[in-house]
């Protein structure tokens, strides 16, 4: 199909852009869920659209949900694994996967991402597990464990590597935004209503199991991740839900040649004021900008609509992006990931889930075969070649690599795809008849 | 009432749950073993970026269960390795 | 005598490791990273198959033969699989054509078996004329290979260091790299894609441009391919003029269960941007000589940019423009198969012995009042 303006991603910044720009021209969302709204307005099957996918629907906008984009042709023509979709412009708003953060028993059945556990509950109304450790670092764990207490799981402990208390450094931040404060403390109040512990600069150092995990070794780190000595305890659990921020999704654009900023250690896709990316007729919204949240992601959206549908944009759009900007900044300021994990690894810690690729022959293809960067190490090792294509390892090689070598970690490299997401060889063969 | 075979049982299915909430609803915690070392594995990013929860439905190799909606009758299984026999 | 090698990718690697085997002090300088240009965007082919008649079959000849010996004393390191190539035709008037070349191919040194294809590759088309066998095809994986040839020639390895330019007079005694001078008796610009930089910047030109090619890769499989097998019309692909899509995919697995398939062949310059036309037709290639692939997923897609000369030969050995300069480039898709070869030809005649092979088709000033 043809259209001014298509969409990629049907979140919140996805949504906002189909819904700004169908009121200049025709529109299409393309999503790989079932149904739009991405992880934040993720609902059962059963349950009424959200508002803003409601509006879109309104409008006119087409959603062409349970797609898989593959590739998208300059000029631009967006490659499903169903109809193709034409347009003049293009807005990327693919969103972010949880940042997990290895250490030895990861891999094991019942550890899984923050963002998985949610998406659990709030898209099939199952818990992933009856008695659960969340851990990893950033505001988001709040409200995964609240949810899980309060659909009954039984949370044996809120672990964040990291202090609130950095938000001392950023009064003026806090301050604009009290509505933060009393969303935290709401998800505070319930988790202590639950009897759940919530522990700061503290870390899962391992999970225990042979077929499945049955308990964690948690300890208290110091302002580096660096385990402390003799705090270490051993919690049973059968789940862990783990998340260390977030990775925007940027490989769609940066196939398409969009330049990326490094930003809290990961890639995003470089914006201006417009939400256009370096490629002329590309915008992008939403995480896959940096990740700031629904409400950034919602103006961002907007503003890449109108942009995109090449309408001027309101400058008090402007204003209210840069105040979520600024806390977004103060939250990646008070929730880095910091390398003090690389200390817990053993040598046979996977790095690579998929190609099971594990720290010391990622330590052998720098001390031993000259690699100097996460690409050269990809190219050695297999780590970052498998199913997932480096997104659940890309960030913790390219600090494994840096913390080898001295130099700086940048896993830009290892978050370039020329395929965005696998496709059958025959439908791509197939292409090849429908265009002669 | 809908269900599904999982390794010749049946569990069942609410409408439009994936395969990976049916597979966890009844306690099940991996389907599938990893090609190089066999180690088993589940559910883990739950939202189609890791490709962890790969699974056979329905005779078709590599599906993530995380994202595939149930179908009441399907035939889900186990995948080790590669998935393929061939 | 001190040997500065410009480049460590494949090339790079084995004239640092037959140089040092000659007794030389070798030093690597390359930009980048190990095997991180053209090397880290090939399939690891070592073919003989494909070769035209003359200079370029002689020297693939030449290195099949010395990566079997490498193989033989390191092979496990870098995943040499001696599976052998399996050429095959479509049409009879295709399998006519490739019977007449086997003949002459046989003539001149290359083992060629007539082979029934089903017998070999259980999953290929049921519908194919016919095909032959090359035993001496065979497959490293790059990567490791460049890597583990750098770490055995025991060289000195200066990465992320860019020659900026050359020291001496008409003779040269080293380079002026990021890094500072590397003084040397002698510099060999195995710079690959890059190699006519590198020429420029000695006043020593070489006619080196891009050819840009598409690989696809797989989901991991069981064993489905088992040799790596191409369609007939891929020998008159490689010495093929235009500057159109070719393409003509070699299929292969690798040891990590990988299915390759490619490569496509443009001359586009150094351009990255994504060609479905390009990506397509290596999928319905694959998919016509293994109909079973059709259900198997592609999971990635890779490009890389192949150095050729107007006349499809590499330029290999000493520039009489300048003196202590030699040239190791140009090698287009077959530079992981002719690297051995090529490392031996150049550590040969820095050492004075007398070379394995003629190399005067291989001259660096052949191309002189001739334009690219």
């Amino acid at each position: 199909m043809r259209c001014d303006v298509v969409v990629i991603g049907g979140g919140p910044a996805g949504l906002a852009a189909a819904s700004a720009a169908a009121a200049h021209g025709s529109v299409a969302v393309v999503d790989l869920a079932a149904r739009p709204g991405g992880q934040f307005y993720r609902l059962p099957a059963d349950a009424p659209p959200t508002p803003l996918a409601a509006e879109c629907a309104a409008r006119g906008v087409t959603m062409l949900t349970g797609r898989q984009v593959f590739l998208v042709e300059p000029g631009f023509t967006v490659h499903t694994d169903g109809d193709a979709v034409t347009a003049d412009a293009v807005v990327i708003a693919t969103g972010a996967h949880d940042r997990p953060v290895p250490f030895p028993g990861w891999d094991l059945p019942g550890v899984l991402t923050a963002g998985g556990a949610q998406a659990m509950l709030k898209g099939n109304r199952v818990l992933p597990g009856r008695r659960i450790v969340v851990a990893g670092t950033g505001p988001f764990l709040l409200p995964v464990a609240a949810g899980l207490a309060s659909a009954g799981a039984r949370v044996a402990g809120v672990f964040e590597a990291n202090s609130p208390a950095g938000f001392v450094r950023h009064p003026g931040v806090v301050a604009r935004h009290p509505d933060k404060l009393v969303e935290a403390a709401g998800y505070l109040a319930l988790l202590a209503r639950h009897r759940v512990p919530v522990r700061r600069r503290h870390t899962v150092l391992a999970a225990h199991g042979t077929t499945e995990v049955t308990a964690v070794t948690v300890a208290k780190v110091d302002r580096e991740w660096r385990p402390v000595k003799g705090t270490e305890r051993r919690i049973v659990c059968d789940t862990v839900a783990v998340g260390c921020g977030f990775v925007p999704q940027v490989d769609v654009g940066t196939a398409l040649g969009c330049a990326t900023d490094l930003m809290a250690g990961t890639p995003v896709l470089r914006v201006d004021g417009r939400q256009a990316t370096t490629v002329p007729g590309v915008f992008a919204a939403g995480e896959v900008t940096g990740i700031g949240g629904v409400r950034l992601s919602l103006v961002e959206g907007t503003i890449a609509g109108l942009a995109a549908s090449g309408v001027d944009v309101p400058a008090r759009l402007d204003r209210r992006r840069a105040g979520h900007r600024a806390f977004a900044a103060a939250l990646a300021d008070v929730y880095p990931v910091r390398n003090g994990w690389l200390a817990n690894l053993t040598g046979d810690t996977l790095l690579c889930r998929c190609e099971e690729v594990d720290h010391d022959t990622v330590r052998a293809a720098v001390t031993g075969l000259g690699a100097r960067d996460a690409r050269a190490v990809k190219l050695l090792t297999r780590a970052g070649m498998g199913w997932c294509q480096g997104r659940m390892c890309g960030a913790a090689v390219a600090c494994a690599v840096a913390d080898l070598t001295g130099g700086a970690a940048d896993p830009t490299d290892l978050t370039r795809r020329l395929l965005a997401q696998p496709v059958r060889l025959g439908d791509l063969a197939n292409d090849t008849l429908e265009d002669r | 009432m809908s269900e599904v075979i999982f390794d010749g049982r049946p569990l069942p299915v609410q409408p439009g749950q994936t395969v990976a909430a049916v597979l966890l609803a009844a306690g099940v915690r991996s389907w599938r073993t990893t090609r190089v070392a066999g180690r088993p594995r589940g559910l883990f990013c739950g939202i189609g970026a890791c490709f962890d929860c790969l699974v056979t439905v329905n005779g078709t190799p590599s599906v993530r269960a995380c994202l595939t909606e149930v179908q009441p009758g399907d035939v889900i299984a186990t995948q080790d390795g590669a998935g393929r026999a061939v | 005598m001190d040997v500065v090698v410009v480049g460590a990718g494949m090339v790079g690697a084995a004239c640092a490791y037959f140089c040092a085997r000659a007794g030389l002090t070798v030093t690597v300088v390359e930009r980048g990273s190990v095997a991180a240009g053209t090397t880290g965007a090939g399939e690891g082919n070592i073919l003989v198959s494909d070769k035209e008649l003359g200079p370029e079959l002689d020297l693939a000849l030449l290195s099949a033969r010395l990566w079997r010996d490498l193989a033989a004393e390191h092979g496990p390191a870098f995943e040499y699989e001696p599976k052998g190539g399996l050429v095959v035709a479509a049409t009879d008037a295709e399998l006519t054509a490739l019977r007449g070349l086997t003949t002459e191919q046989a003539a001149h040194g290359v083992a060629v078996e007539q082979v029934d294809p089903s017998t070999v590759e259980p999953h290929i088309a049921p519908d194919l004329a016919g095909c032959v066998y090359y035993p001496q095809d065979a497959q490293v994986q790059p990567m490791l290979a460049a890597a583990q040839l750098l770490r055995l020639s025991g060289a000195r390895l200066l990465t992320g260091t860019e020659v900026t330019g050359f020291l001496g007079g008409d003779r040269v005694t080293g380079v002026r790299t990021t890094a500072g001078d590397v003084p040397a008796d002698a510099v060999v610009n195995a710079a690959g894609t890059w190699g006519a930089e590198i020429a420029a910047l000695a006043g020593a030109p070489v006619p080196i441009l891009p050819r840009r090619g598409f690989v696809l890769v797989t989901e991991p499989l069981p064993v489905l391919v088992r040799h790596k097998v191409y369609a007939a019309d891929y020998v008159a692909d490689v010495a093929a003029d235009t500057a159109g899509l070719r393409t003509s995919p070699v299929i292969e697995g690798t040891k990590a269960g990988t299915i390759l398939i490619g490569a496509s062949r443009e001359r586009v310059g150094f351009d990255r941007t994504p060609s479905l036309p390009a990506l397509r037709s290596l999928a319905a290639g694959a998919v016509r000589l293994f109909p079973v692939l059709a259900d198997v997923a592609v999971l990635r897609a890779y490009t890389g940019f192949r150095p050729y000369c107007p006349d499809h030969l590499p330029v290999i050995g000493p520039d009489p423009r300048r003196p202590g300069l030699l040239h190791a480039c140009g090698h287009e898709g077959a530079g992981i198969g002719l690297a051995p070869a090529t490392g031996t030809l150049v550590a040969e005649l820095l050492a004075g012995v007398a070379p394995s092979m003629a190399v005067d088709a291989f001259r660096p000033d052949r191309f002189v009042g001739v334009t690219a």
